[in-house]
């Protein structure tokens, strides 16, 4: 056991450091949810590309940097430390990404990796369906082979930033006969193709930047099939596996969470403010749940760099991280007292940041991803071995 | 970087759980509650002969020379089996105590004896006035106003005090501090009783992470075999979810443990942090277990006849010895709310910049 690090890697944290004091912008853009952020998103992400630091863990011929795992960890204290936007590609560079570089074909890799490292396209997710949701197996959309291409038809929802993204990715019944988790095919689908009609949805935080999304004949030639025609489920799985299990939510977020409510708990108290005597301790437990975290994936990263895999385990993450995340914004509405309510603009909010927003955001973290209640039902019957029936 | 144990450690522990499965059985453990002293001097020498006793006295001294990093390993099979025979203050605090003492006679007098399974040891924690153990240990490390005394059995008087669980004995300690007792005074007294209190709490949070293992264990297996409604009980969402929020709790709390183990035995700035952390989330854990397990073994883990109760003790007690949780608590809330900086985030290293 050694925690301490390289003097490689204290020289890539350095220079990390060192780039984004100089390039992250001074104001925060806004939403990316809104069509002015989302571009104001992209541009940043060019930027951070350009600089060399958009896919730190991705080999270079694919945009990336080469690093490895650990880099990734310091990159992410390092951009989070310097309060660096919101990674609006984050479906397509830390989902669908290594899922391409796992599956993927050697002209997919060199066809989507690029452009996606640099954001010129950017991925929506297309998991759900109306009638699929943790029912992730129910899908009823359709992909039926014509020659060289699929004809989709049917219906994806729940898309973030389907209103403004490039590509989806998801999958869709190819085999009309099968069910459940059989016949499906996972497919790379262009989002101006014709027959596709995507329609915002006005989310909690009120703005448009949800879709759900309708197939009607739309074709898409098979070349874009990643993995095996019929073996949909099993990419898909690689895919949630990373997304819960620990490229999505990296610790230095909900760490740099953690020492903001610390910092606000303490100017709270500092200003004379009554405050509620449980929230020391609840503020407290938060910033060690933060540490938590952040202990736990040094320790897979380091198992994985032993060449150990994530398996269902990731699903502990999940269930930890989103929760965590709720906690920790609902304790500093607690101490932002009556101007919790408050948007940042109101006349009487002071400073109030970003939490109102941060804690409506947070809701959703139990639910995306895979509910917390189907990530307790993974744990128990895979991890611990509990009967399913 | 490397945040992972080594094989040699893994193998370690994996001999230590295959002795105590043979050696100290959950009879073992109820058999002891009965005899007088609770406590078993041939057992103490078995435990003795795999070196559990000199985990930490050097190997000049008889030991086996180790880091509190091999020793948390050993703890959370401890605690796996319920072994309460006094492995925390003679193994995992006074044996290293009385080597940082910087004091040779009286390391050259009990360390090697500690190591060979002849000497026990008790010690008073800062935080209660309880000392476990004490009747049978041949020294005391006991603290007061001018130092630390190292005190012979017979020169104190000992009043038991009866605890709810069976698998400890508990006293309070009538004692005059003598100057030939005195082993360290002023500062060096304070570090060493502070590296005391660390050392005993990360012991007892690994054993509360063996706890909350065997709890979990002893739960799923229950709950599967358990019938009702033509289905065992394990099937149903509501106990599947109990089951995995134990889990949750004891994954997170295990990565504290095995952090706070690395701290000690390298005594970085924020070692105290640490344990506390340690010490809070793993306590939590298997008080949480305890509560849960008892919930899904329905009446049947409300009696004294089934075993589950025997963790459940382990459980509380382990919660309450080297700080409970709300003295651990408040010392991570005064480093993070009191002092000029906060406590430093792992990995944001303050060493760039």
């Amino acid at each position: 056991m050694d925690l301490s690090y390289t003097p490689e890697q204290e020289a890539f944290r350095k220079e990390a450091r060192a780039w984004l004091e100089a390039n992250v912008p001074k104001e925060r853009l806004p939403s990316f949810d809104t069509r002015e952020g989302f571009d104001a998103h992209c541009a940043w992400e060019k930027k951070l590309h350009a600089g060399g630091f958009a896919m730190v863990p991705w080999p270079v011929e694919y945009g990336g940097r080469g690093a490895d795992l650990l880099e990734w960890l310091i990159f992410e204290e390092e951009y989070y430390r310097a309060g660096a936007p919101g990674r609006v590609n984050q479906n397509g560079i830390f989902l669908l990404g290594p899922t391409i570089m796992e599956v993927g074909t050697p002209e997919q890799k060199a066809r989507f990796l690029p452009k996606m490292a640099s954001s010129e396209e950017v991925w929506a997710q297309g998991w759900s369906e109306p009638n699929a949701g943790s029912d992730m197996a129910n899908i009823q959309a359709t992909a039926i082979r014509d020659g060289d291409d699929y004809v989709l038809n049917g219906q994806k929802t729940w898309a973030s930033r389907g209103a403004f993204a490039h590509w989806l990715f998801g999958m869709f019944r190819s085999d009309p006969e099968s069910t459940r988790h059989r016949g499906l095919t996972f497919i790379l689908v262009p989002l101006d193709t014709p027959g596709i009609t995507v329609r915002p949805i006005e989310k909690l935080n009120h703005k448009k930047a949800f879709a759900e999304i309708f197939f009607d004949d739309a074709r898409v030639p098979v070349r874009y099939q990643l993995g095996e025609e019929g073996k949909g489920w099993d990419v898909a799985m690689a895919t949630a596996g990373f997304e819960r299990g620990l490229m999505l939510r990296s610790p230095a977020r909900f760490q740099d969470t953690a020492r903001r409510l610390v910092d606000l708990y303490r100017k709270t108290v500092a200003s004379g403010q009554p405050v509620a005597p449980g929230l020391r301790d609840t503020v407290a437990r938060c910033w060690m749940d933060a540490e938590a975290y952040a202990l736990n994936t040094y320790q897979t990263v380091s198992r994985l760099l032993a060449g150990g895999k994530i398996g269902a385990e990731s699903s502990l993450n999940k269930i930890f991280w989103s929760e965590l995340d709720v906690r920790m914004h609902e304790t500093a509405l607690k101490l932002l007292g009556h101007r919790a309510e408050l948007l940042p603009g109101a006349p009487a909010a002071g400073d109030v940041g970003e939490w109102l927003d941060g804690y409506i955001f947070a809701l959703a973290g139990p639910i995306y991803a895979g509910t917390n209640e189907i990530q307790r039902n993974i744990i128990a019957e895979r991890i611990l071995g509990m009967p399913r029936k | 970087m490397e945040f992972m144990f080594s094989e040699d450690q893994r193998l370690l522990q994996e001999t230590v759980r295959d002795f105590l499965a043979g050696e100290c059985p959950v009879e073992f453990v109820r058999g002891q509650w009965e005899t007088e002293t609770g406590r078993s001097p041939e057992f103490w020498s078995k435990l003795a002969e795999i070196g559990i006793p000199g985990l930490l006295v050097p190997e000049e001294y008889g030991g086996l020379g180790m880091s509190e990093i091999d020793a948390v390993l050993v703890f959370v099979e401890v605690g796996r089996a319920a072994l309460a025979e006094p492995v925390v203050p003679t193994a995992a605090v006074a044996a290293p105590l009385i080597r940082e003492s910087g004091n040779t006679a009286l390391a050259e007098r009990w360390l090697p004896p500690i190591a060979a399974g002849e000497a026990l040891v008790a010690v008073a924690q800062p935080t209660s006035p309880l000392v476990p153990e004490a009747h049978v240990a041949d020294l005391l490390i006991l603290r007061a106003e001018d130092g630390l005394h190292a005190v012979p059995r017979d020169a104190v008087r000992l009043t038991a005090q009866p605890s709810n669980d069976p698998s400890q004995r508990l006293f309070t300690v009538d004692w005059k501090p003598r100057n030939e007792d005195r082993i360290a005074s002023g500062a060096q007294a304070d570090r060493l009783e502070l590296a005391a209190l660390d050392r005993g709490a990360l012991a007892c949070a690994a054993q509360q992470i063996g706890t909350c293992e065997r709890l979990i264990a002893m739960s799923v297996d229950y709950t599967s075999q358990r019938r009702q409604f033509g289905v065992p009980i394990g099937s149903f969402q509501a106990v599947k979810h109990h089951l995995a929020n134990l889990k949750v709790a004891l994954e997170y709390a295990r990565s504290h443990v095995e952090r706070a183990a690395h701290s000690v035995a390298h005594d970085v700035p924020c070692r105290s942090v640490d344990v506390s952390m340690a010490k809070i989330s793993a306590g939590e854990a298997a008080l949480q277990a305890a509560e849960v397990s008892l919930q899904v073994h329905g009446a049947l883990g409300y009696t004294w006849e089934q075993d589950l109760h025997v963790w459940m003790r382990r459980a509380w007690t382990l919660d309450l010895a080297w700080g409970e949780t709300a003295w651990h608590r408040a010392r991570l809330a005064g480093a993070l709310f009191d002092e000029e900086r906060p406590a430093e985030s792992f990995g944001f290293t303050p060493r760039v910049g």
